[in-house]
């Protein structure tokens, strides 16, 4: 058996990174011959059945008004009652924030080895399960054998894509026995700090670093971010100097992030900010300095001043999408 | 009430990376070892700084590493910091490190705040924290880019899709650190100085238990090298990422 935690949105909508889980652990019960099952856990929103798309013959739903907000105790107590009661050998969550509170509590209290941030299916040959993940920020991959009865994997979003197949999934009530404890963590407010999509689930990202001069510059990456319908990402200086928001800085100390088109703006590729974006499929620079390392990291490289450029990319891409 | 701040040695960011025994191992020769960033920028900075504001009566920091690690956890300790533990076992997964990390805590006890990084920038797990947690069935809040202690209450902003979101919850508790937390402190000549002299305890290993073990290492093909493009002309490299590299 292999158990999923499919997260969904306040208002009921399952996150991509959880369709792509849910995906990738029904193949991974069709490769070991048994059956997956996903774990909805919430205060009852959205339709679990619609999981059945995505390869999952059941799903356990898990309601309790209490749960409206996300609680790792609770999320934890849930997940293993689950485990318990299915038998799961294989345990997979997204390696999110979510995915990081609960899934490793859950391999703690099983005994279970871990995998946290997989970037592919589990290698079975001669009875062993080997899963690889990325190390030394994208710069290795490291092939992790389980020795457990129990396995616990997290997998890193944006790794496959997601096929949406036919049918429905059924639907089963799961008690679980939570106590006061399990929600000691108590959210009291939330600020949105993006309308769009969050950072690290971004498929699209244009970057600026210092060499946008200035705040009053954004606007020329803010158009190329709209004509693409992209998230905003800057260097640690930039954040530092608050030209832009600490949670859209990315690298060693900011966020990691793995979107399939990466434009980077007067930025100079140190190893540090590399390591929070070398894991993008395809990196476009834009560098008035031909000799930026950042080039040697690249796809697609131009060699200009960002005022000049920028604009011009902009409309190109606006070309496009009015070309269908 | 006492913190304390889990130190993750790292090998230093600009390192060669490379492997031996059959690409079973990370090659060390040659390599510098350093404070896991968002251990030494953000959780052992906060926790100073608590104690500085009177929130906390001991700052404690502990390593999971061998005695290469003695010249790490002396570097944290100029920063700050009371006394240091390091527990005299080569550290192999996240499993591992967490249950020796959580033994020793209840051992010694009275640890109400144990403060980690979000993630070690070698093996990128994001995850040891949060089996602590587990291990002394303690509250965790992961991602957190503020924190602040008031009597037995812990007020916590961290990070979620699309936002930010200040939680509370009552103490012990186990928190994951990264940006926004804190300043980076230099350590100044007076700290090194101290750091000389402030306890390291070295303490025995209790768990022996394998879960799992890294096949092979491998690093990736190198790129293709880059394309360049003129600064004039934009649709080109517009129609490369649409037909070539089909991103948008
Ligand atoms: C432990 C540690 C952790 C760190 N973590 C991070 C991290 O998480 N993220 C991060 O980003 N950095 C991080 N850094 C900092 C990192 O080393 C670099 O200093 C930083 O990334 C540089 O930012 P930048 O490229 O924006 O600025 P600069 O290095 O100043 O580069 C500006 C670039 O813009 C180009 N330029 C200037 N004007 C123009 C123009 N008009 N048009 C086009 N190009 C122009 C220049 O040629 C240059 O290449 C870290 C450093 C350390 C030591
Ligand atoms: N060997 C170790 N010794 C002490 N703390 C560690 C060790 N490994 C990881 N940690 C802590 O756990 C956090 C997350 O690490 P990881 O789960 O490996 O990404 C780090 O930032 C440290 O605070």
């Amino acid at each position: 058996m292999v158990l999923i935690l499919a997260e969904h949105t306040a208002e009921g909508v399952f996150k991509k990174k959880a369709l792509e889980a849910v995906q990738y652990g029904a193949k991974i019960a069709q490769q070991m011959g048994t059956e997956a099952v996903a774990l909805v856990v919430g205060s009852g929103e959205g339709n679990p059945a619609t999981l059945g798309a995505y390869g999952v013959q059941k799903v356990l739903q898990v309601t309790d008004p209490r749960l409206k907000d996300f609680n790792a105790r609770a999320y934890t107590k849930a997940l293993i009652t689950a485990a318990e009661k299915t038998g799961a050998k294989v345990i997979i969550a997204s390696h999110d924030q979510v995915g990081r509170q609960v899934a490793p509590r859950v391999a703690m209290r099983l005994g279970a080895g871990i995998v946290a941030g997989a970037i592919g299916y589990p290698q079975t040959e001669g009875g062993s399960f080997t899963v690889r993940k990325g190390v030394f920020a994208g710069k290795a991959f490291a092939d992790i054998t389980l020795t457990t009865d129990v396995k616990v994997i997290t997998l890193m979003p944006n790794t496959f894509a997601v096929v949406k197949g036919e049918g429905s999934a059924s639907v089963e009530k799961l008690d679980v026995a939570f106590d006061d404890k399990d929600f000691g963590v108590q959210v009291q407010s939330m600020q949105v700090v993006t309308g769009t999509v969050p950072l690290s689930e971004a498929e699209l990202v244009v970057s600026g670093g210092r060499g946008m001069k200035g705040p009053e510059n954004w606007g020329a990456l803010e158009d190329l971010a709209g004509a693409l319908g992209a998230s905003l990402a800057c260097s640690r200086p930039v954040a530092d100097s608050h030209w832009r928001p600490h949670n859209e800085h990315v690298g060693q100390t900011g966020g990691t992030i793995r979107p399939n088109l990466y434009i980077a703006a007067g930025i100079s590729g140190a190893i540090q900010h590399l390591a929070g974006v070398n894991g993008s499929k395809t990196i476009v620079v834009i560098n008035k300095d031909p000799e930026a390392p950042f080039f040697k990291a690249a796809d697609y490289g131009v060699v200009g001043d960002v005022m000049e450029v920028l604009p011009r990319l902009t409309e190109a891409v606006k070309k496009l999408k009015a070309n269908g | 009430m006492k913190i304390l701040v889990c130190i993750a040695p790292v090998p230093d960011t600009t390192s060669k990376i490379s492997f031996t025994d059959n690409d079973t191992k990370f090659n060390t020769a040659g390599v510098t070892m350093i404070i896991n960033p968002y251990d030494e920028w953000y959780a052992l900075v906060r926790a100073l700084e608590l104690k500085e504001a009177g929130a906390a009566t001991a700052v404690h920091l502990i390593t999971v590493g061998k005695a290469d690690a003695d010249a790490v956890i002396r570097k944290a300790l100029a920063i700050g910091g009371d006394e240091a533990i390091r527990i005299d076992a080569e550290s192999l997964n996240p499993s591992q490190v967490a249950t020796e990390i959580a033994a020793y805590a209840k051992s010694v006890g009275g640890y109400d705040l144990i403060l980690c990084g979000k993630e070690s920038i070698d093996y990128n797990n994001g995850v040891t924290p949060a089996m602590i947690a587990e291990a002394l069935d303690m509250d965790y809040i992961g991602f957190a880019s503020k924190v602040d202690i008031s009597g037995n209450k812990a007020t916590v902003n961290r990070e979620v899709d699309g936002g930010e979101e200040t939680d509370t919850a009552p103490l012990p508790l186990v928190i994951s650190c990264q940006k926004g937390m804190a300043e980076q402190r230099i350590p100044n000549m007076r700290g090194i100085m101290a750091a000389r002299t402030k306890p390291l305890k070295v303490v025995a290993a209790t768990d022996s238990s394998e879960k799992s073990r890294i096949a092979k290492f491998e690093t990736p093909p190198a790129k293709g090298g880059v394309k360049m493009f003129d600064a004039d002309n934009m649709d080109a490299l517009v129609a490369a990422l649409h037909s070539e590299a089909k991103v948008i």
